[in-house]
Parts: structure tokens; sequence; C-alpha cells
């Protein structure tokens, strides 16, 4: 589009119908900006990847949470404060030795918002959400990750009632480490499975 | 193990491209929670009228037309529910575009400065 941005202000049609609507349900009192305002900080600056690492690093370190994350995952996490908003249910999901673990959403995007924040671009995009279920071992490839043929790749597809989070392998080496040092180690690509927890060597090294 | 095809990764690289490209994703996505937590919809409701929009012939494979369906899924689930007549967000769209051309650049844009239609 070729508008002249001399002088006037533009809205793009999407920003204009957004406005639309807030002006809109507003006066019909169904939405207050100032809660809009909240709802996008919070997202944007409090509710992220961080709260993830460290229900993986509680588990690391606390056998009895890590069953209990494995039997109810929902109240294992909302036991340390992260609520989910939509009244999804969560499901950790463990890597081992023999299996590695793999989240996506078919259908649309489904994502466990209160542990990971909102889903980066790749994961709502239609490649991944395409074609991790018919070649998750091409698709790990491409994130670079490439694991033994012998390792089973297993897929779990979200729905709005059923997020999962997957809990990495904790690192060899990484014995007697804190709960926050732990927790440096796990990235959101390795509790979404298309990473694994990064190497005690590596940490500390920019990415 | 790389793809027997050989094809170039069709994922997208930036892994850690800001989840909204612009504020007005931001808001359609803060919307969207609030209306839920009001009650207005529950979150299934949400999750199929946005994935009927997100599996349309045509959707960008490096998904930055994501929040475009959400806007679509939002506004189709608001004209379902009775919370807004499509002619009234067409209107009100339009009359912040309008307001929007009449506030000189580097003020905030209000909806008061809509001169109104022209015709």
């Amino acid at each position: 589009m070729s508008h002249d941005h001399d002088h006037d202000n533009e809205l793009d049609p999407f920003a204009a119908r957004v406005r639309a609507l807030e002006t809109i349900l507003s006066r019909k009192g169904l939405i207050d900006p100032a809660a809009i305002d909240v709802i996008v900080d919070t997202y944007e600056t409090k509710i992220g990847p961080r709260n993830g690492a460290r229900v993986v690093a509680k588990a690391w370190s606390d056998p009895a949470y890590a069953d209990w994350l494995k039997r109810d995952a929902t109240a294992a996490i909302e036991s340390l404060s992260y609520t989910g908003r939509q009244g999804e249910h969560m499901q950790a999901v463990f890597n081992t030795g023999d299996t590695h673990n793999l989240v996506v959403c078919t259908l649309c995007s489904c994502y466990p918002w209160s542990v990971l924040g909102l889903p980066p671009v790749w994961y709502k995009a239609p490649p991944y959400r395409s074609r991790a279920v018919i070649d998750p071992r091409g698709v790990l490839a491409e994130f670079g990750l490439t694991l033994p043929a012998t390792t089973r790749i297993r897929v779990w597809d979200s729905t709005a009632e059923l997020r999962y989070l997957v809990v990495p392998m904790r690192p060899e080496g990484t014995e007697g480490w804190s709960e926050e040092q732990l927790a440096a180690l796990v990235s959101r690509d390795a509790m979404i499975g298309t990473a694994l927890a990064q190497e005690p060597q590596q940490a500390g090294e920019p990415a | 193990m790389s793809r027997p095809d050989g094809t170039a990764a069709d994922l997208p690289a930036g892994l850690d491209a800001p989840v909204f490209a612009e504020p007005w994703q931001a808001e359609a996505f803060a919307m969207t929670v609030a209306l839920h937590d009001k009650g207005l919809f529950s979150w299934s409701e949400w999750a199929d009228a946005l994935s009927a929009e997100v599996k349309k012939p045509g959707a960008a494979a490096d998904g930055h037309d994501y929040y475009e369906h959400w806007l679509a899924a939002l506004e189709g689930l608001l004209t379902s529910k009775g919370l807004a007549v499509k002619s009234d967000v067409d209107a009100m769209a339009q009359a912040w575009e309008r307001a929007a051309h009449a506030t000189p650049h580097g003020k905030p844009i209000l909806l008061e400065n809509d001169p109104g239609p022209t015709r």
C-alpha cells in the first residue's frame, strides 16, 4: 500500500477493526480498556518460559514433586502459583533415554500459556502444525536436534482442554545444582520438545 | 537426519521473534482473554472458532497472518453470540480510520477526531 504518511495518521484495517471492537464492547460494558492493558502487560512481561523452567527444575530436584507432576500436573503446577486462565488441564510428559516427547497443536495453537507464556510464531504456523505429526524427526532436525534412530518420538497434540509440558532429561554433571541453576538450563523449546536441556558446559555461554 | 527430499527448512527461522508483531495483535489477544474471563464464551468455543479460521486455505506458511485469523475468529464468535453486529463493527472501523486520517501526525488518535462520513 502506498499511503502518504506526511501529514495524516493511518490505521491499518486490522488495527481499525480491533479499535472498533474495543469501542463497541466497552460501550456495552463487556470489556474494560484498563483490564486489556493489564492482560497485554502480563503476557508480554510476567508470564513466560521461566515459569515452566522452574517447574522442570523442581521436578529434577525433588522426586516427590516429579511424581506429583507425573500424576496430576495441573495441581502440581498450580502449587507454584502458575494457574491457567482457560480452565485447561495440564499433562507433563517426561523425556527418557528411550522416548522423546514433542508438543504441537494441529488444530490451532493451544499452548500451556501459564508455564510457557505465548507460543512462538513457528508454533502457530502451518508447516510446524502439519509436519510435526507426519515427520517429527525431520522437524526436529530442522531445529538442529538429531536424535538416535532408536529413540522413539512421541507427538502430543494439544487441545483447548489439555495442554502438555515436556520435562526434558536432566543433563549429566549437574549434581548438587540449585533449582535456580538448573532452571537456567531449560529453554522454552526444550519444554515444547524441539530442543534438549542445555548441557552444563554450554550454560552461561551466549546462545 | 535430513529429510529425504532435501528441501530447505520451511519452518520459520526466527526462533525468538516477538509474539506480537503489532500492538493491535496484542489487543485482539487480550480482548479475547478478557471476554472469556467474563464468561461470554468457553475456551473450547474459542478454540473451535480459531481452528476453523486457521485451517482455511491460504494461511501463510510463515504464520505472519496468524492474528488476522485470530481477529476474524473473534469477530465471527462475537457475531454468532450477538455481542457485536458486523455492520456496526464495519461502521465503527471506518470511523476510526477517518479519525486517524484527521489526526495530525504525532497526536494520539481519538474517535472524537472523526469528522464523520463525507456522504
